[in-house]
């Protein structure tokens, strides 16, 4: 006879759940319309998911309130763990979504916006991210990473044509093996030290030593790929390029900045006490890891005729750039890296969109894919402002200043200058050189080429077809939010620092 | 206003330029005349409002942008950057003024008038980050300029000029960042700004590899050899503005920096570079000089003998004396307004005849008198005769270095005068002799818009020429107290040898006091 567990409401703590299950319930009460009255306009459901990320965003705003005041907060059997890296980083996931969402408002129909249960989706997903973050805990933080990568599988594949389900199987298959990984990783690391906490961990080994070195390899290898894949680390990269070309631009873009912080966040806690142990090989293996994803994906880059797989290429090759934070693992690198994310997340806001809207149905015989790069030709003659805004996004990727990338970008290489990593900062800034190259191809089709005729004719209606005033709103504030960033940097770097060093990072 | 002078130097041209997508496609031209000339008469009063016996910065403005990380925005002027600028102003208003008829005329006045914006921010900003953000800004206009307005292969040579300078100059960020983190080191605070970076003084190894990382980025831009493959592509294919501009002031930048940034901050390291830059600086004059020798391409000689003209400007800079470095940064002036002006010249007659090949040309002296004039002084400008602005600066830049050392002195003078046979032959085979070709015969003479371009740029040939004394001056101020810094500032032995002690000038700390 088991007797009967006692535990105080109080000490659950269950305010830290908060953030995550506003989501949780906005989803619900989506499907619970849809039971009640089908067929309603997807604005419904655009502007209730938006209504209740921003609650979900106040509710966030109240825990870093309570951070500042009495630091690192822990609930629900210490299972959730609420710190300033927590914190930023459903910041990023939340207002990021905020801003996606939207795009849904298009002015064509698109096939997987009809469905509530699109939105559902996307509610469960932001909410599986928040649980990943919030916690040391490697279970929970497993369950986080499914609920919101099952949700993600099917989102892609809503988006309804042969590529899309190709996307969503291969990003399913790829994502089932990475999740196999984690569970080994985890295991290992359980077997080692009888804990899965990662903090638990992180104190046993330190006391014994690193004894059995040969097994904690095992684990961070196992870690590793699982990472390698969530994050598209070279060599685990290689569904990147397909799965966002299967998928819409929006959710391509959405894609290339949310999952990844989410994994950003739990890598942090995982690798760096190891790092900090002073392991050498880990070190290495993630220099390496670094400045080839880096180099191969720009250079991979290069030879890209389709505007989305060139992005898809290169965000593999920003996150690389971002993972030397994890490798650097300073204060200033890890503040670096939650800057770098969201200046990056605006200006890959706008260039998605930018692609988002100018999304055909029916391909002219021109045109091989979605968004090649003839189709941007001579775009200044016939839709000269629409240019010159994605110009901006992509001289912002490529790290020119003023705009917002390059802040994060001196940041970043200077937190590798100050962490004495000499060769690797000098290789980070000569990456910015090789990605030039094709960023300013994008630039070169569309300023110094002819227009093709078809688009002169209809006056460059093309480029701005799927646009709608929510659309042209969310690019106007990425555009601001691009060109305007040195404005924000000082103030949002103050807040990082301060909450990252005071979650011990 | 005086007190914001600079930064309405900057940003007028820029708001002009986003206003400029307002006015219609007829008047443009018209706009961007009078956007130039207001800049211009601004920049005119910068240099009224100046006190050519400060040696220090003036105007500065500082306002903090991210102050927990060291950047601030702020500005200043000397003697030094004064002239660039209202060189700059003054060949943007002249460049505007004489554009010839251009497709997309609206766009390309408009990204000239950012150009504008980016060069007077680099010669204007005191803090490095400020300065390496307009440094990197002025390659998208100047990208767009050659690639949309360009020859057939526009494209090839805009990427080129644009990967190019990026890539070293990215090098050159990295030098920035770690002198920043040492600057943190030695008094823990961040700060990128220049002034502050002046009162370091940085053990020699260290300044060995900041001074390698800060040449990457200022040979490149300058060019010096072996880099300056990017600019015969550039010049080649860019329109006769844009040739203008990048020769006139674009390659000012690296110049300029060397003297801003490389020989205040890094003496030691000045000195221990200084005779394999020389050389350098001497195989430039004397490989490039032969290389437009060899030129069929009226225009490619001009750039050659552009990048020659560079080689002198180097070799005055490090001669590490008041002499030199006055020389370089007067001829700096000078290489300005002459080879801005020869190019413009390329420009009238290939809109004429739309070539530039000068076995198309001959005995166009009987047809465009006028036009062979202004070439002929312009030309003999170049090659430096004195009475012309180009002696100036030449003069000095020798004489400068004659002090370090006579044998390299006089190897570049030599240069210098076999210099002048390419020129010359140049010009023999475009005006003297019979008008051979039919097309020839009619060539209208240059008409009342390049004059309006032309005959300033003559008069002040002539007239900095005979006497240069109120430009020279300010610089000389201002390159005495750079100067003294550098004695002050120097460890070794050698160095303090080297760079003379400027005696009864109290101004070593001037510079860092108005800072604060």
């Amino acid at each position: 006879m088991l007797s009967p567990i006692n535990v105080s409401l109080e000490s659950l703590n269950l305010i830290t759940l908060a953030p995550m299950l506003i989501p949780v319930v906005g989803a619900l009460l989506i499907l619970v319309i849809d039971i009640i009255k089908g067929g309603l306009d997807k604005s419904l459901y655009v502007v209730l998911s938006i209504l209740f990320l921003a609650l979900d965003f106040s509710a966030l705003l109240d825990s870093a309130g309570i951070f500042s005041k009495d630091g690192i907060m822990l609930g629900v059997f210490d299972v959730m763990l609420v710190d300033g890296i927590a914190i930023l980083a459903q910041f990023i996931i939340v207002a990021t979504s905020i801003l996606f969402i939207p795009l849904a408002l298009t002015n064509k129909r698109f096939h997987e916006f009809s469905y509530p249960e699109f939105f559902a989706l996307f509610l469960f997903m932001i909410s599986g991210f928040q649980f990943m973050v919030a916690s040391d805990n490697l279970i929970l933080i497993f369950v986080g990473l499914e609920t919101a990568s099952l949700a993600l599988y099917t989102l892609i594949a809503m988006h309804n044509r042969d590529k899309s389900f190709e996307a969503a199987i291969k990003y399913f298959t790829m994502g089932a093996l990475a999740a196999g990984f984690y569970s080994f990783g985890a295991m290992v690391f359980y077997a080692l030290t009888g804990s899965i906490e990662i903090n638990q961990i992180a104190t046993v080994l330190a006391a014994n030593g690193y004894a059995d070195i040969g097994y904690v390899l095992v684990g961070v290898v196992f870690m590793l790929a699982s990472f390698g894949f969530k994050l598209s680390v070279v060599p685990f990269h290689t569904w990147t390029p397909d799965v966002y070309e299967g998928s819409s631009a929006a959710m391509a873009g959405y894609m290339s900045i949310v999952p990844k912080i989410a994994a950003f966040v739990v890598a942090m806690r995982i690798f760096e006490f190891l790092i900090h142990s002073g392991i050498a090989w880990l070190e290495v293996v993630l220099w390496v890891l670094v400045v080839v994803t880096m180099t191969a994906a720009n250079v991979w880059a290069l030879v890209q005729t389709d505007v989305k797989r060139m992005l898809a290429y290169s965000s593999v090759s920003h996150a690389g750039f971002v993972m030397a934070a994890i490798l650097i693992g300073s204060t200033q690198s890890n503040s670096a890296m939650f800057l770098y994310w969201i200046l990056f997340s605006f200006t890959n806001l706008g260039a998605f969109s930018m692609l988002w809207i100018s999304r055909q149905k029916e391909l002219p015989g021109y045109q091989k894919t979605d968004h090649s790069f003839e189709k941007f030709s001579g775009m200044i003659i016939t839709s000269p402002m629409a240019a010159i805004i994605m110009a901006i996004f992509m001289l912002s990727l490529a790290g020119i200043p003023p705009f917002a990338l390059f802040w994060g970008k001196i940041y970043m290489i200077s937190s590798a200058v100050t962490g004495g990593y000499t060769v690797l900062a000098l290789i980070m800034a000569l990456n910015s050189a090789i990605a030039g190259y094709y960023y300013i191809k994008l630039i070169v089709y569309m300023f110094m080429k002819d227009p093709i005729v078809s688009n002169v004719d209809n006056n460059g209606k093309l480029y701005v077809a799927n646009a709608t005033l929510a659309l042209k709103s969310i690019i106007g504030f990425a555009i601001i939010g691009t060109i305007f960033a040195f404005l924000a940097v000082d103030p949002l770097l103050e807040f990082i620092t301060a909450f990252v060093y005071n979650s011990g990072y | 206003m005086l007190d914001h002078i600079l930064s309405i130097l900057i940003f007028f041209p820029a708001l002009a330029g986003v206003m400029g997508f307002m006015i219609d496609k007829g008047s443009i031209r018209a706009y961007g005349v009078a956007v130039a000339f207001v800049e211009f008469a601004l920049s005119l009063w910068l240099w009224f409002a100046f006190d050519s016996n400060v040696s220090g910065m003036q105007f500065m403005e500082n306002i903090a942008l991210i102050p927990s990380f060291g950047i601030n925005y702020i500005l200043g002027v000397d003697g030094i950057s004064l002239f660039i600028i209202i060189l700059a102003a003054f060949f943007t208003m002249i460049g505007i003024a004489s554009l010839t008829e251009t497709k997309n005329e609206k766009n390309m006045i408009i990204t000239l008038l950012f150009l504008e914006m980016t060069m007077i921010g680099v010669f204007s900003a005191l803090d490095a980050i400020v300065f390496y953000v307009f440094w990197e800004l002025s390659l998208v206009p100047m990208l767009y300029i050659i690639g949309a307005w360009g020859g057939p292969m526009r494209i090839y040579a805009s990427v080129k000029f644009f990967l190019y300078t990026f890539a070293g100059s990215l090098v050159m960020l990295v030098g920035m960042l770690f002198m920043a983190y040492f600057f943190y080191q030695a008094t823990g605070t961040w700060s990128f700004a220049i002034l502050d970076w002046y009162r370091l003084i940085l053990p020699e190894s260290f300044q060995l590899w900041l001074f390698a990382a800060f040449f990457v980025g200022f040979a490149i831009k300058v060019p010096m050899f072996p880099f300056h493959t990017w600019l015969p592509y550039a010049h080649g294919q860019a329109p006769t503005i844009g040739s203008v501009i990048l020769a006139a002031i674009l390659l000012k930048m690296g110049t300029y920096a060397f003297i801003r940034f490389s020989l205040p901050l890094f003496p030691d390291a000045s000195v221990f570079f200084m005779y394999p830059i020389a050389v350098i600086a001497i195989i430039m004059i004397i490989y490039t000089a032969m290389v437009a020798y060899a030129q069929k391409d009226v225009k490619q000689v001009v750039a050659y003998s552009s990048v020659s003209h560079m080689g002198v400007i180097i070799l005055g800079t490090f001669a590490l004396n008041v002499e030199g470095i006055t020389g370089s940064v007067f001829l700096m002036i000078a290489h300005g307004v002459v080879s801005g002006a020869l190019f413009l010249l390329v420009g009238v007659i290939y809109d004429r005849r739309h070539t530039k090949l000068m076995s198309e040309f001959g005995g166009l002296a009987h047809v465009m008198p006028r036009y062979a004039t202004i070439f002929g002084i312009m030309l003999m400008a170049s090659v430096g005769m004195p009475l012309t602005i180009n002696f100036v600066g030449e003069f000095l830049s020798l004489l400068g270095f004659y002090e370090q050392s006579h044998i390299l002195t006089l190897l570049a003078g030599i240069a210098i005068v076999v210099g002048a046979i390419y020129m010359l032959t140049a010009y023999k085979k475009m005006f003297f002799g019979e008008v051979t070709k039919d097309e020839n015969r009619n060539l209208p003479d240059v008409n009342k818009r390049e004059l309006i371009a032309l005959i300033p740029l003559a008069i002040i040939t002539i007239w900095l020429g005979v006497y240069p004394k109120p430009v020279l001056e300010p610089i000389n101020n201002s390159v005495e107290a750079v100067v003294q810094l550098m004695h002050n500032k120097s460890t070794t032995e050698e160095a303090k040898s080297r760079i003379p002690n400027v005696s009864g000038v109290v101004i070593s700390k001037t510079s860092t006091r108005e800072a604060h």
